[in-house]
């Protein structure tokens, strides 16, 4: 396994509230590029494609 | 059945104050005999400093409104000494279920660390608190405490009058004056003392309506906190279930903001939502009902002239994470000890400022806490709410959601990092027991170290030489001499790796100051920071 699931984010809340006031204000659209950008952004600095290929996986497994 | 909730127990007597020629003026009043408001009076009674407690009603609190009792509460009341009695009538919990829908998406424990007197967390009804704490007044009284505990009074009229306040009472008999050195308001969220004040309460008000229901079950649900994210039986919406005492169970549905709250409380309503819940042949009566909304908020100073307020007067959060109460009895202790040296002239009275900045400080730890598990359960826009399922759709498969979902982050003590009372500090000793923080309980002997702290400023030294006692301006510092020697729990809690240790510690258990070894001129320094002297 290259992803890691296990907690890995300190203070999990500030992350949160961090993340939910980036979209505040935002249209639903809006918030739907914010999210695909930040996805960008974060996958490459995972910057390891076994690793995203399992979050993918993760991702799709619970839909 | 005639429920304790229902008994007068401090009807109201026609005082001797009310005939007075001239206003009879006390040392303290406290306005409000809630839980906070006879927690301080009992703090200050046992400190030796006379208190008067007024409230307009003469029972304890309707219905079981604050459920649960933290540890650090269960501490305080300890030194109160009703903590025995709190926890033998209290259940106990540790294991905490939460549901998306009919699924359990995981569960927690709140791993009771070994090594402690009191348990994580009691629940208890707030009116069997406040009976304990009436029953402590009057055990006080016996003993000749000052304190005295007065029904039916309502403060009607207040006046800050520089050295002291003036106020008006109104009684079934008639109005009377009476005038205090200092006056604490701990009368509750809606504090009319607070009004009369013309003072400022401001913060986010949420727009959801929660259904608060004690119900009598017979049946035999296990003792865990079981929380659910849009279950079958409230769509969209989340409950809550969790253990009281004599099979009292407390039920919190949420029901959106656009209701009828005088349709929803009546029991017609309310019983078919029960079943649902709780299945169609569950055996249950109600024992209370009301609907709430809420507000985070606080005053921006707690301290006003020579008002103090306390409690929810002061400040205001949401229920998920037990930091109502809990914070209250925290702002009671820290202002009791504070309060009797300024009376005692052992202390310049700005000491009380830091009794604001302090509680502040505690309360803003709690509305931003409050605020995110509010926020997390009931979304307030499609994008917080697509986060908050896609959470709880991770926590299930991968551990690391888990922090993530928030049903209530549960009350921890505050430390008081950054106070304008702390002394030095040094990065030998653990992070725990830093100064601001309150000392962390340990076994010792064969009782408990909290046991031996409290009620008056102390040194602990822990493999380290110091005077027993030592004087500083009339403050005395009694040595509590401890060793780490066959004692692990003590040394990692105090030692760490340092081979010794000496801690200042206030009168509510918190760590005024801390060094490796004793030198007297640092620790006369500390005292007299921590008592506002310096300045």
């Amino acid at each position: 396994m290259s992803l890691n699931t296990k907690p890995n984010l300190p203070d999990p809340d500030g992350f949160y509230a961090d993340l939910l006031s980036a979209h505040e204000g935002l249209s639903t659209e809006d918030s739907h590029a914010l999210n695909a950008r930040l996805v960008l952004i974060l996958a490459n600095h995972v910057g390891n494609r076994a690793a995203l290929k399992e979050a993918l996986e993760l991702a799709r497994a619970t839909v | 059945m005639n429920k304790i909730f229902e008994t007068p127990l401090y009807p109201y007597t026609h005082h001797p104050d009310e005939d007075a020629e001239t206003p009879v003026r006390h040392k303290t009043i406290v306005v409000g005999a809630g839980p906070v408001g006879l927690a301080v009076a009992i703090d200050l009674a046992q400190q030796g400093v006379p208190v008067v407690v007024l409230d307009e009603n003469d029972k304890v609190s309707f219905g079981s409104r604050a459920i649960c009792f933290s540890k650090r509460t269960l501490e305080i009341a300890d030194r109160l000494g009703i903590g025995q009695k709190l926890v033998d009538r209290g259940v106990v919990w540790n294991l905490g279920k939460v549901f998306k829908g009919d699924e359990k998406v995981y569960e927690f424990n709140l791993l009771p660390e070994q090594g402690h007197k009191r348990p994580a967390f009691i629940n208890l009804q707030q009116y069997y608190f406040e009976d304990d704490l009436v029953a402590r007044v009057r055990e006080l009284q016996e003993q000749g405490a000052p304190i005295e505990l007065r029904g039916g009074c309502k403060v009607t009229e207040i006046d800050d009058c520089g050295d002291y306040v003036a106020l008006e009472i109104e009684t079934p008999d008639d109005t009377y004056d009476i005038e205090a050195e200092w006056l604490i308001a701990c009368d509750g969220a809606g504090s009319p003392i607070r009004s009369m004040m013309g003072l400022d309460f401001v913060g986010r008000v949420f727009e959801d309506n929660f259904l608060i229901a004690d119900v009598i079950m017979h049946a035999d649900f296990p003792t865990e906190r079981w929380f659910w994210f849009d279950p079958p039986f409230n769509p969209g919406q989340s409950a809550l279930l969790h253990k009281q005492p004599d099979g009292v169970w407390r039920i919190d549905l949420q029901l959106g903001w656009d209701i009828d709250k005088a349709e929803e409380k009546k029991p017609e309503n309310v019983i078919p939502r029960l079943k649902q819940m709780l299945g169609e042949d569950a055996k249950f009566e109600l024992e209370w009902v009301s609907i709430y909304t809420f507000q985070c908020r606080r005053m921006e100073k707690f301290r006003h002239g020579r008002v103090l307020f306390a409690g929810d007067a002061a400040h205001q959060v949401s229920p998920f994470g037990a930091r109502g109460a809990n914070s209250g009895i925290q702002d009671a202790e820290n202002l009791a000890w504070k309060l009797a040296l300024v009376l005692e002239d052992k202390a310049p009275d700005s000491l009380l400022d830091s009794y604001s900045d302090e509680r502040v400080h505690g309360a803003d730890e709690n509305i931003l806490n409050s605020t995110r598990s509010t926020d997390f359960i009931t979304p307030k826009s499609q994008i917080s709410r697509t986060f908050r399922d896609a959470a709880l759709a991770l926590a299930g498969k991968a551990e690391f959601a888990r922090p993530l979902v928030n049903s209530g982050r549960l009350s921890v003590p505050c430390a008081y990092d950054g106070s304008t009372l702390n002394g030095p500090d040094t990065d030998a000793l653990p992070a725990r027991t830093r100064v601001g923080a309150p000392a962390v309980d340990t076994p010792l002997g064969q009782g408990w170290l909290l046991d031996r702290l409290g009620g008056r400023f102390q040194l602990l030294t822990v493999d380290a030489d110091a005077p027993d006692r030592l004087d500083v301006g009339g403050i005395e510092v009694e040595r509590v001499a401890v060793s780490a020697a066959g004692n692990e729990t003590l040394r990692e809690r105090y030692l760490g790796d340092a081979a010794s240790g000496v801690y200042l510690l206030r009168p509510d258990q918190h760590v005024a100051a801390r060094w490796t070894s004793f030198d007297e001129t640092a620790v006369r320094a500390a005292v007299a920071k921590a008592t506002g002297r310096d300045k």
